[in-house]
């Protein structure tokens, strides 16, 4: 009978779920998980991966021998902690900034290579921009590029697994600002309504391109929207990779056993830009980008813990560094050396099987390039 | 090979054997029939694919009780509550479930409750439905994608009640639009969308769901997809139509008749891809082409026609090609007697 409007603001802020300390350690009250050494080394070795790797491709872009690309900075834990808590016939619905996954299951150096290049061994046959990688192979869908829309269709995936009872979980990620779109709306209603077993998973990376999340959104973060939709949730520490791993390991089982979509916001921080087309210090500090470099990297967290458990030291580190460095540029010198697939590929897979008017057109193309072939560069087809 | 089969549609039945349905030439239908109108017709085409395709589900908003245009009567009743199902109020959210399942080589057929509220949808069809296969290099495709949705003018339906959007969607690639005349052809074409290994957008007449009455045949036969049909033969003038303007057009071609007029009419049936063939021996016989839409002129499916036509019948054509279509206005309640030229 009191008339009161709430000031949803006023309510307390959704705590952080975190294991690891800044410096590697346990924090007290959390439980260690159980990951064996061998386990652990592949996550480590995994990151240290993807740093080496965005770090090449970055610069290969601004020498131009790319046209695009862009870096995982910061993020690193959020793809090989979900990772490594997935099976393998999980399908993972990503944005763009989720490489690891893809490579934890055992995507190439070279396939993200020849998908960077475009060339004849791009599994997407060299059709859409650097990074919008897929596998079929590894049940992981083709990125791209517009955000959120993998959203509710992660949960046809997860309703279809449902159906089949494959006793699998639909992925998706995506950013804060993705977030925004009617698609997460849509998504995370029919989730619960119809029951779907399917895993949210933002990376909360604080900027969407140049938009601080702050102009993103008023509310509590993304993990307070789970409960308006009757979700299961949860705010990890997306910078610790074993408060991403668990996390990620108990949304799972919950997904499955109760066939319910479970929220996850990872609270993580976007230290590069958000592409090779942005220069982010325009509209953020250098201090900014270090501090959280010099305090709250995952890769180091997560090397202070294994140093701290006797199972790494520097000169492995050294080592791994070196092979991953090397693999990587040999992965893009052979890239870049390999043909660009041929122009009949161009009007196939637009059906399942090419229509008329298509056949028409290739017809037509091939008739003009060969009417006037010195303008057209062949050397690469 | 194309020819040879129009010619023979005038006396023909047709029955579907193969999935690879670019490449039928010949079809039959079952002989045994029950009278049916469009939304029965309908109805029984699903009724087939739940039956025949265990993946297959219908879900949209107001599915379970029957549809607001009984479309989906007795379907949950009897294939059950986890194949047919309402969802929530959003059709970006039933567009992205369709994809979503279907990537998974499952079946999926929704249900847009008005052409008019597919808006919403567009982005999951244009930016990813159409082009799930191609962008994947084929690892992925969706084509297990049906969207149905009630479309074109019913009387008293307004700007919002009224629309026929096949326009924004055959400038898609990767899409196909199919739009029946008639129930015969509505409950073959729908089960070909269904079994279709591409996505499909499939606009049914709304006015004619009751008031477009046949002997539909009873059982599973399909009608394939990107052929049209000479549904009068004549060899004054062609006149090319779909979905409810099709009666129109015949009805047009009476009125012709008594003025010494012989039209051959055609329904096309499938607008991506479209039956250029059938439209350009046609023409080349008459000389003249009339095509008539209820949606506004201007970047209206005639043009594509008219343009393709003018390009391969150049020679042929005895007079500018003709579009009889509504008018560049959002459609008007009080004046659609005159927007349809009734």
């Amino acid at each position: 009978p009191i008339l009161n409007i709430h000031d949803t603001l006023k309510a307390e802020k959704w705590p952080v779920y975190r294991i690891l300390g800044i410096k590697g350690n346990i924090i007290e009250g959390a439980t260690e998980p159980i990951i064996n050494k061998e386990l652990s080394l592949k996550m480590y070795s995994m990151l240290v991966r993807i740093q080496v790797l965005d770090e090449i491709f970055y610069n290969a872009q601004r020498q131009g021998r790319i046209s695009f690309y862009m870096q995982s900075s910061g993020e690193e834990a959020t793809h090989i902690g979900t990772a490594a808590a997935l099976s393998y016939s999980d399908m993972v619905l990503a944005q763009y900034r989720e490489v690891g996954l893809l490579l934890w299951r055992g995507f190439s150096l070279q396939d993200v290579a020849d998908q960077c290049f475009s060339n004849i061994a791009d599994l997407g046959k060299g059709r859409q921009m650097p990074i919008h990688y897929g596998s079929r192979e590894l049940n992981y869908q083709t990125i791209s590029s517009p955000l959120a829309t993998q959203m509710p269709q992660a949960v046809g995936v997860a309703y279809a697994m449902k159906l089949s009872n494959s006793q699998s979980v639909a992925i998706c990620f995506f950013g804060e600002g993705a977030a925004s779109e009617g698609d997460f709306h849509a998504a995370m209603n029919f989730a619960s309504t119809l029951e779907a077993p399917v895993i949210f998973f933002c990376r909360n990376n604080g900027y969407a391109i140049s938009t601080p999340a702050v102009e993103q959104y008023r509310g509590d973060g993304i993990v307070s929207r789970a409960s308006g939709y009757g979700m299961h949730c949860i705010r990890v520490d997306g910078n610790d990779i074993l408060a991403v791993y668990t996390a990620t390991e108990q949304a799972r089982k919950i997904a499955l056993e109760r066939n319910c979509p479970v929220l996850i916001e990872a609270m993580t921080y976007r230290r590069g830009h958000h592409s090779t087309s942005d220069d982010s210090t325009k509209y953020r500090s250098l201090a900014e980008i270090n501090f959280w470099r010099d305090h709250f990297d995952p890769v180091s967290r997560f090397r202070n813990y294994l140093e701290s458990k006797g199972w790494w030291d520097s000169s492995k580190e050294q080592s791994l560094r070196e092979t991953e460095k090397l693999t990587v540029i040999q992965a893009m010198q052979i890239a870049e050396k390999k043909p660009k697939p041929q122009l009949d590929s161009m009007f196939e897979d637009v059906y399942k099987v090419k229509p008329p008017n298509l056949i028409k057109q290739e017809q037509e193309l091939l008739k003009h390039i060969a009417k006037f072939p010195d303008h057209y560069n062949k050397s690469n087809h | 090979k194309k020819l040879q089969v129009n010619m023979k549609l005038s006396n023909s039945v047709f029955n579907i054997v193969t999935r690879n349905l670019s490449e039928i030439v010949e079809y039959t239908l079952p002989k045994e029939t029950r009278r049916m109108n469009l939304f029965t017709a309908i109805n029984d085409a699903m009724r087939v694919a739940l039956s025949t395709d265990e993946t297959a589900i219908v879900f949209g908003e107001d599915v379970a009780f029957g549809g607001v245009f009984r479309c989906s009567v007795g379907l949950r009743e009897e294939f059950g509550p986890t194949r047919v199902f309402n969802t929530p109020l959003s059709e970006q959210g039933i567009a992205g479930l369709a994809i979503g399942y279907a990537s998974m080589g499952r079946t999926a057929i929704a249900e847009i409750q008005f052409a008019d509220y597919i808006y919403p949808a567009i982005d999951q069809l244009v930016n990813e439905a159409s082009k799930f296969r191609y962008r994947s290099g084929n690892q992925f495709n969706c084509g297990g994608v049906t969207i149905r949705a009630p479309s074109g003018a019913v009387g008293h339906g307004g700007h919002y009640h009224s629309q026929s959007p096949e326009a924004y969607i055959t400038h898609t690639p990767g899409l196909r639009v199919v739009i029946p005349s008639n129930p015969i052809d509505a409950k073959g074409l729908l089960l070909s969308s269904i079994r279709c290994e591409d996505p499909v957008v499939f606009f049914e007449p709304k006015a004619l769901y009751r008031a477009s009455v046949d002997e539909v045949p009873i059982g599973d036969y399909m009608i394939p997809l990107g052929i049209g049909k000479i549904v009068k033969v004549g060899t004054d003038v062609t006149l090319v139509g779909w979905g409810g303007q099709v009666n129109v057009l015949l009805k047009a071609s009476e009125m012709a008749a008594n003025l010494g007029i012989s039209c051959e009419v055609i329904d096309l049936r499938s607008l991506i891809p479209w039956d250029t063939e059938l439209v350009i021996q046609s023409v080349i016989k008459t000389g003249k082409l009339v095509v008539s839409h209820e949606a506004p002129k201007t970047s209206g499916f005639a043009a594509e026609i008219s343009s393709t036509i003018q390009e391969e019948c150049f020679l042929s054509l005895e007079a500018p090609i003709q579009r009889v279509c509504g008018y560049d206005t959002p459609f008007p309640l009080i004046f659609e007697k005159v927007m349809l030229l009734w």
